[in-house]
């Protein structure tokens, strides 16, 4: 791509030879060329990374508040992170670990349901396969949390039956999650196994495999790569839901801490910042770090068709 | 579903090769039997605890899957059913079962105030409308407790011990220990101290325990645990006519088809029940009631999605264009760095910039804006703005990503053929780059259409909707886009309203498939033109 013979207008002269104003009518030249390109970066660069670096900034300020977390790297220490995990009326640590089970539990088990459904949909030939493909597709028009009415009554009555399933419960939420399981990952995932070759199977067949064992022993491993991804993405869209943990999830011990940030900063904004910045640099590094780690795979997986 | 398929008499070469089940190995046979038997375990558990609550509905659906999960799996042949079986089932339960209860409770008036049947409404309206009967004895009484529900246990006028609860007549005891011919505990039955009874105090007092069975007889009520008085409903039920009668003005309260008892002027007794009204919550929805703010809501919603896809859109593709020259050094620095906006939590940032834009004490009035007062969450134009300026700070990335795919995707042929041609950089980007461009991100164009039109994180976080409009009856504030509505009317403040809510979801699910489609419809004919 770099390669391509079409002469560039920027011409080629010896270094020793460029007298000061060529220099500057060089400096013109790169900047037409690439120069500009760079300002458009590190202005682009500075409106993205402000926020963030913001809110690192104040968690580490000796004032908890908003009005005075203005002056950025000023002052450092862990006070705020010492109150955060410390006060048992908003029990972060808890907040941050039921977080942790709820996304892990749910990307494992999509996965899981995801890779099946795939497999199906990739492998076997049945009457109403491409029917059932498309209703995937669209499923993304969809979010789950359009019937988020709907779903607070479903886990109202199933908690008449069985308490530890339904409101206020950490398995109610994975259950209610799992229902979003079968979607666009799926689709994704049928697009991966698409181009894992059939011979490979068909001989397998020959060989006497049963589908179980090609399932398992074949396909599962050379699919490795998109269940990691299709998982980190389910983590990810997991740990930051609002909508639906915050209507599952009332009791301070059971919520999420998408839900207990929340709480904690709706009714007293300008005295919780600080601890709220903490709580929020906190909650943030597992899902940053995956999603750097999966954003080249994710580009990808765009491309397929999946938003955020 | 014992019997085995009668073996195939034709075999197709896919046949020959497909695995016969008669063949599975015995692994596979124990595994999916253990499986099934755990399922079946917690199965009929579910069933029996739906049917114990006397949900039946529930019990019903539960055996239904229960019988489908062992069809599937004991059956020969039907592999597609036993591979996707396991999402289908979440899937049906919790996506399109929703859907449907949905579609149901926007017919209905689901809410508060209206939330248990009309039977449960007919007894709490009798409970709540009690009179204490005039010269009635006095029930010397002592409150207990057992498994969480409080008692009353009271020594009637004949010396004889009874005990009652909310939900449960009085019964006589007879192994209840007296004290000063008061009866004072029964066994099994915790009697509360006084320390127990003041903690308790409001739940004491609301106590009512029916006399008898038929609530028209009365009810026990005591004020300070320790005596009990009859009280008895100033309104009559008559189970015939449907009606609620007051027995002193003789005010006929008559069912209204909206739930609620009401008189002829339009006095309504609470609470009222769970009931179907048709088509009203729409109607409401649409600004029957003379409040068309509904129609502005709708309207707000696409201006923010288009405006926030657009903006996304165009600043991320810029910033791809600008990106993809080979000969700049740094491209990946920046777009590690460009992206992390992309990478956050969306709720979080939404927060956050709900800080830095706080009016008095936000870092972009004091610091960069060296102590404005700029109103950016506040005044409801800056609002939208606002909304929509950080909704982009949260999806140019994403189209960045995207554009910068697409464009490293496109045939240097084609651009080589443009430049021998004599075409410009932006003749090259406006004739060449941008129309395949767009054939190839359309789809996601579309996808972060439907997206960004519920896109609740954003919203709620830096604005809560607001600013508010106190006129407005659906309680939506300047900013409020449908699925906020949504959820406010159903989740937010006292007055909880399910049906309504439900009704809103509905109309949001009419308008992004109708969208979906027609512009799915359209991009196919795109992609035929190039």
């Amino acid at each position: 791509m770099a390669t391509y013979p079409i002469a560039r207008t920027v011409p080629v002269e010896p270094a020793a030879q460029a007298t000061t104003a060529r220099r500057r009518r060089g400096f013109g030249r790169w900047f037409m060329a690439t120069g500009w390109r760079h300002v458009v970066g590190i202005v682009t660069s500075a409106i993205a990374v402000f926020p963030l670096l913001y809110v690192v900034s104040t968690s580490f300020a000796t004032s908890g508040t908003l009005t005075g977390s203005n002056q950025l790297f000023r002052s450092f220490t862990l006070d705020n992170y010492v109150k955060l995990v410390s006060d048992p009326g908003r029990p972060f640590v808890r907040w941050w670990f039921n977080t942790m089970f709820v996304s892990l539990f749910t990307a494992v088990a999509s996965v899981f349901l995801c890779t099946l459904a795939a497999y199906a949909f990739s492998r076997l030939r049945f009457s109403g396969r491409r029917i059932g493909l498309g209703t995937l597709v669209i499923t993304q028009m969809f979010p789950q949390f359009l019937g988020v009415v709907a779903i607070f009554l479903l886990l109202v009555s199933i908690g008449n039956a069985v308490p530890s399933l339904g409101l206020d419960t950490l398995p109610g939420l994975v259950l209610v999650y799992l229902g979003g399981a079968l979607g666009v990952n799926t689709y994704l995932m049928y697009g991966y196994f698409n181009t894992i070759p059939r011979e490979l199977d068909e001989a397998a067949k020959i060989d006497g495999a049963g589908h179980a064992r090609i399932f398992f022993t074949i396909i599962l491993r050379l699919v490795g790569p998109i269940l990691v991804v299709i998982g980190m993405l389910v983590y990810i869209g997991v740990a930051g839901d609002f909508v639906i943990a915050s209507v599952v999830l009332s009791d301070p011990r059971s919520q999420t801490a998408a839900v207990g940030l929340f709480g904690m900063i709706s009714l007293f904004r300008n005295d919780n910042w600080g601890t709220f910045c903490a709580g929020a640099v906190l909650t943030a590094l597992p899902v940053m770090i995956l999603f750097l780690y999966t954003q080249k795979y994710i580009v990808t997986g765009l491309f397929a068709g999946s938003g955020k | 579903m014992a019997i085995a398929p009668p073996p195939p008499t034709e075999y197709s070469p896919r046949d020959r090769v497909r695995p016969d089940s008669t063949r599975a190995p015995l692994a596979v046979i124990v595994i999916t039997t253990v499986l099934v038997a755990v399922v079946d375990a917690f199965g009929v558990f579910l069933v029996l605890a739906f049917a114990r609550t006397d949900q039946n509905a529930g019990a019903v659906i539960a055996a239904l899957i229960l019988v489908a999960i062992n069809v599937t799996y004991f059956r020969k042949g039907g592999l597609p059913a036993k591979y996707l079986l396991p999402g289908l089932v979440f899937l049906l339960v919790f996506q399109l079962f929703v859907i449907i209860y949905t579609v149901y409770a926007s017919f209905t008036n689901y809410g508060s105030g209206h939330n248990i049947d009309k039977s449960a409404a007919v007894t709490q309206i009798l409970t709540n409308s009690v009179d204490r009967v005039p010269g009635s004895a006095a029930y010397p009484v002592a409150v207990l407790s057992k498994g969480g529900t409080l008692y009353l246990l009271a020594t009637a006028p004949d010396g004889t011990a009874k005990i009652g609860s909310a939900g449960k007549s009085l019964e006589t005891v007879t192994d209840a220990t007296f004290d000063n011919g008061k009866a004072a505990s029964v066994p099994g039955y915790t009697t509360l101290t006084l320390p127990q009874l003041l903690a308790q105090q409001q739940t004491v007092t609301a106590l009512s325990v029916p006399v008898s069975a038929d609530l028209n007889e009365g009810l026990l009520k005591t004020a300070d645990a320790r005596n009990a008085y009859v009280y008895r409903s100033r309104l009559v039920y008559s189970e015939q006519d449907g009606t609620m009668t007051d027995s002193k003005t003789g005010v006929v309260y008559a069912d209204n088809g909206k739930g609620n008892f009401a008189n002829g002027k339009g006095k309504v007794l609470e609470p009222g029940w769970k009931a179907g009204v048709g088509l009203s919550n729409y109607a409401t929805a649409f600004g029957a009631s003379g409040d068309t703010q509904i129609l502005g809501v709708i309207a707000w919603t696409f201006m923010f999605a288009l405006l926030s896809v657009f903006l996304s859109f165009a600043l991320g593709t810029f910033l791809a264009v600008t990106f993809n020259e080979p000969k700049m050094r740094g491209r990946q620095i920046y777009r590690v760095i460009m992206i992390l906006p992309y990478a956050f939590p969306v709720f979080l940032s939404g927060l956050i910039w709900s800080g830095l834009l706080n009016t008095q004490f936000g870092y972009v009035n004091q610091v960069l804006l060296g102590g404005a007062q700029i109103p950016w969450l506040t005044d409801p134009l800056l609002a939208r703005l606002s909304v929509v300026l950080v909704s982009v700070w949260f999806g140019f990335p994403y189209f960045f990503l995207v554009s910068t795919g697409a464009l490293q995707a496109i045939p240097e042929d084609i651009q080589q053929a443009a430049r021998v041609d004599g075409a410009t950089a932006w003749q090259l980007f406006r004739r060449i780059k941008l129309p395949l461009l767009l054939v190839s991100t359309s789809p996601l164009l579309i996808a972060a259409f439907a997206f960004s039109f519920n896109d609740f994180n954003t919203i709620f976080m830096l604005t809560g909707g607001g600013p508010t409009d106190p006129t407005s009856r659906i309680n939506a504030g300047g900013t409020d886009i449908l699925i906020t509505v949504v959820y406010k009317l159903a989740f937010v403040g006292g007055s909880k309203d399910y049906g309504l809510a439900s009704a809103f979801a509905v109309i949001i699910f009419f308008i992004v498939s109708t969208i979906s489609i027609v512009l799915f419809r359209r991009t196919k004919s795109l992609e035929e033109v190039y």
